[in-house]
C-alpha cells in the first residue's frame, strides 16, 4: 500500500492532535500509580508504578474535608446526582418548552421565545447572589434540590429543541391529529422519538456542564455532605497532616483521575446512540 | 339527506383572504366526488376543512346526519392521505398503519388482522417491518392509503395524493385508487389540479375557482355541458378553442370566417367554444387554414392553427396527412359549438 504525502501529512496532524489530547491525561495516570516520595524525588512519571491500588483505595475510602467527614467517593456521588439531575431536568423542560412554543401558537409566543433566549447573556455567575438569597431563603441550602433546581433552564437547548421542531412538517401533526393523537401524545410518540439524536447530544452537553459546576456548588453547600468532585479537588488531599510534609501528588491525581470517568462514560454511551440517530437519517 | 352536506362554507383567512365563498355541496353515501380547479382555488382549504384542519369561518358542514363544524378531526371519523404521505418516519409500516387504531383502544389481534388485512390487499404485506425512509415513492403511497384504509372511516379524504409519482405510477396508482373505492364502498373526496385525474376518478366532478364552485356534474356532463368559459377551458386535453366574436341572428362573425350557430341569437361580444376533437377535416370543409405547427402523438395528432387572428387547435387521427405549412379544409357542426356571453363568463 502506497500512501500519499497529503495523506502522510494529515495523518501526522492527527496523530499529533491525539497525543496532545491523551500525553497529559497518560502522565497523569501513570503519576497517580506512585507513591508520593517518588513522585516528590523524580517529578511526574510516564510509567506504570507499584501504587496503584494504595492510591486509588485511599482516595475513595479516606475521609477528607476539614472535619473529614466525607470520602471522594461521596463526592463523585454527589457529582452524579447534581449532573444527572441537571441534565435530565434541562433537557426535559427545554423539550416541553420548546414543545409550547412551536405548536401552541398563544399570543405572546415570540417575545417569550426572546425572553428566554436572552437569558443567555445571565449566567449563573452574573446572578450567583440573587439565586443564592432566593435557594437560602426556600431553605434549600444544602440540598440534592438546592444544587439542581437554579441550573434546570437552558436558554440553548429551548433554541435547539425549537429550531428542531420547526422543520417537522405540519402534515405529520396534522395526520396525529387525524389519528387520535392529542398533544400529550403527539409529544411522546411523535416529538420525542423523532428528536432522540438532539436529546442526546443536549444530554452529553447538559452532563457535563452540570458535573463541572465549580461556583454555585462551593456557595451552596456548607455540609461536606453535599460536597462535589470538582470542588473536592481543590479542597481535598491538600491538607498538610501533622508530621507529614509531604504533599500527596500521588492521590491528587488519582482523585482526578477518576474525576474524569463519569462524564467520559456518560459520552461514551450516549454517544453510540448519538452516531446511530445520525446514520439512520429519516426523511 | 345527504351524507356529506357542505352549506354556504366560507373560509376567510385572518389576513383576509377569502379563500372559499359560500360554497354548498352535497355528497351521497358511497359517492366519489373530485375538486377540481387551478392552484390556490380554495379546493385544498374545503378539503381541510371537512378534515377539522381548518377552522370554518362560516356556514355549517354535516357528515352522516351530524354536524361537524366543532368537532375534532380525531373524532369526525375522517381518514385523509396527504400529498407527502405524512407517513410516521420512525415508525414503521405495521406500526404507520396501527398507530390511529392504538389511539382508539382496539385490543391488539384486532389492529393485527385489521392492518395485516389491508396490507395484503395493497400489496405491501412484505414491508410492514420497514421503515418509511427504505420505501420507494410508490409504496410510501401505498402506506398512506393503507393507513386511511385500516381506520374503517365514514370518509376518505385524498389531497393530491398522485401529485409526488411520476407519471407511469400516477396512471397506475389512479386505477387502484378507483378500484380500492370501488371495493370498499366508501366516500372519498379526491382534490386534485390535473383535469385528467378529475375525470378519470370522480363520480362528479365539483369544479372551483378563485374559491366559487364553477360547475357540479358527472364528468361527462362537464366535459360535454360546461356552464362557464372557465370551466370550458379547465376541463378537456387540449383545451377547448375558445374564439372571440359577435353574434348576429346566430352567425358568429371571427375575422372574415363565419360560423353558423344552431340558434338564433344576438350578442356583441361573445366567445364561442370549440372542443379540439370536434373539428373535422374534410376536403369539402366551409373554413380553410394553414397548418403552423403538427404535434405528433402516435394515434393521434395535433394540428395548431389560427384563423381570423386567433390561435386554435385541433386534434384528430394521425392517419390523416397535414404536414406543417400545408392548407387543410375542416368543417364545425353546429351542435357542436359552445357559446359564452363574454361580459358573464356563463354558457348562453
Amino acid at each position: 500500500m502506497k500512501f500519499k504525502p497529503l495523506e502522510i501529512l494529515s495523518h501526522l496532524i492527527l496523530i499529533l492532535g491525539v497525543l496532545l489530547m491523551v500525553l497529559p491525561i497518560w502522565f497523569s495516570f501513570a503519576t497517580s500509580t506512585h507513591d508520593n516520595v517518588t513522585i516528590m524525588t523524580e517529578g511526574m512519571k510516564f510509567l506504570f508504578g507499584e501504587s496503584f491500588s494504595q492510591n486509588y483505595n485511599k482516595v475513595l475510602n479516606e475521609k477528607g474535608g476539614w472535619s473529614e467527614e466525607v470520602t471522594a467517593a461521596k463526592m463523585f456521588i454527589n457529582s452524579f446526582i447534581m449532573a444527572f439531575g441537571i441534565a435530565t431536568l434541562k433537557v426535559v423542560i427545554s423539550a416541553m418548552s420548546a414543545y409550547a412554543l412551536v405548536y401552541f401558537r398563544f399570543k405572546l409566543a415570540v417575545p417569550i421565545f426572546w425572553l428566554i433566549f436572552i437569558t443567555l447573556l445571565v449566567p449563573l455567575e452574573v446572578r450567583i447572589f440573587p439565586s443564592y438569597k432566593i435557594v437560602s431563603d426556600l431553605g434549600l441550602t444544602n440540598t440534592y434540590t438546592g444544587l439542581i433546581l437554579p441550573l434546570v433552564a437552558s436558554a440553548t437547548a429551548t433554541f435547539f429543541f425549537r429550531q428542531f421542531y420547526k422543520t417537522i412538517p405540519d402534515e405529520l401533526l396534522e395526520s396525529a391529529k387525524l389519528d387520535g393523537a392529542n398533544s400529550w401524545r403527539f409529544f411522546i410518540d411523535f416529538l420525542l422519538p423523532l428528536s432522540k439524536t438532539m436529546l442526546a447530544a443536549m444530554f452529553i452537553f447538559m452532563f457535563v456542564y452540570g458535573y463541572s459546576q465549580y461556583l454555585w456548588p462551593l456557595i451552596m453547600t456548607t455540609d461536606e455532605k453535599y460536597w462535589t468532585v470538582v470542588m473536592g479537588m481543590k479542597i481535598i488531599f491538600t491538607e498538610n497532616y501533622e508530621g507529614v510534609a509531604l504533599p500527596r501528588t500521588g492521590e491528587r491525581f488519582a482523585y482526578i483521575i477518576l474525576s474524569m470517568l463519569p462524564p467520559v462514560l456518560v459520552v461514551v454511551i450516549l454517544q453510540r446512540w448519538f452516531i446511530k440517530g445520525l446514520i439512520q437519517t429519516e426523511k | 339527506m345527504s351524507f356529506l352536506e357542505l352549506k354556504n362554507i366560507t373560509k376567510i383567512y385572518p389576513n383576509g383572504t377569502k379563500a372559499v365563498d359560500e360554497t354548498s355541496l352535497n355528497v351521497e353515501d358511497g359517492e366519489f366526488v373530485v375538486f377540481v380547479g387551478p392552484s390556490g382555488c380554495g379546493k385544498s382549504t374545503l378539503l381541510r376543512m371537512i378534515a377539522g384542519l381548518e377552522d370554518i369561518t362560516g356556514g355549517e358542514i354535516s357528515l352522516d346526519g351530524v354536524i361537524i363544524n366543532n368537532i375534532d378531526p380525531s373524532e369526525r371519523d375522517v381518514a385523509m392521505v396527504f400529498q407527502n404521505y405524512a407517513l410516521y418516519p420512525h415508525m414503521t409500516v405495521f406500526n404507520n398503519m396501527a398507530y390511529g387504531l392504538k389511539n382508539r383502544g382496539i385490543s391488539k389481534d384486532k389492529i393485527n388482522s385489521k392492518v395485516n388485512d389491508a396490507a395484503k390487499l395493497l400489496e405491501i404485506d412484505q414491508l410492514l417491518d420497514r421503515k418509511p425512509s427504505m420505501l420507494s415513492g410508490g409504496q410510501r403511497q401505498r402506506v398512506a392509503m393503507g393507513r386511511a384504509i385500516v381506520r374503517n372511516p365514514k370518509i376518505f379524504l385524498f389531497d393530491e395524493p398522485l401529485s409526488n409519482l411520476d407519471a407511469k405510477l400516477r396512471n397506475q396508482m389512479r386505477l387502484e385508487i378507483k378500484k380500492l373505492q370501488r371495493q370498499m364502498d366508501v366516500t372519498s373526496i379526491f382534490v386534485t389540479h390535473d383535469q385528467t385525474e378529475a375525470m378519470t376518478l370522480g363520480d362528479r366532478i365539483v369544479v372551483i375557482n378563485d374559491g366559487i364552485v364553477e360547475q357540479v356534474g358527472t364528468p361527462k356532463e362537464i366535459y360535454s355541458n360546461p356552464n362557464t368559459k372557465f370551466v370550458a377551458e379547465f376541463i378537456g386535453s387540449p383545451q377547448m378553442n375558445l374564439f372571440d366574436c359577435s353574434i348576429k341572428n346566430g352567425i358568429a362573425k371571427i375575422g372574415e370566417a363565419q360560423v353558423n350557430l344552431d340558434n338564433l341569437i344576438n350578442i356583441n361580444d361573445a366567445s364561442i367554444g370549440i372542443r379540439p376533437d370536434d373539428i373535422q377535416i374534410t376536403d369539402s370543409g366551409k373554413f380553410e387554414s394553414k397548418a403552423n405547427l403538427v404535434e405528433y402523438l402516435g394515434s393521434d395528432m395535433i394540428i395548431y392553427s389560427s384563423i381570423g387572428g386567433q390561435d386554435f387547435s385541433c386534434k384528430l387521427s394521425s392517419k390523416i396527412d397535414v404536414k406543417a405549412g400545408d392548407n387543410f379544409k375542416f368543417d364545425i357542426t353546429p351542435s357542436s359549438i359552445h357559446v359564452f356571453d363574454n361580459n358573464t363568463n356563463k354558457k348562453v
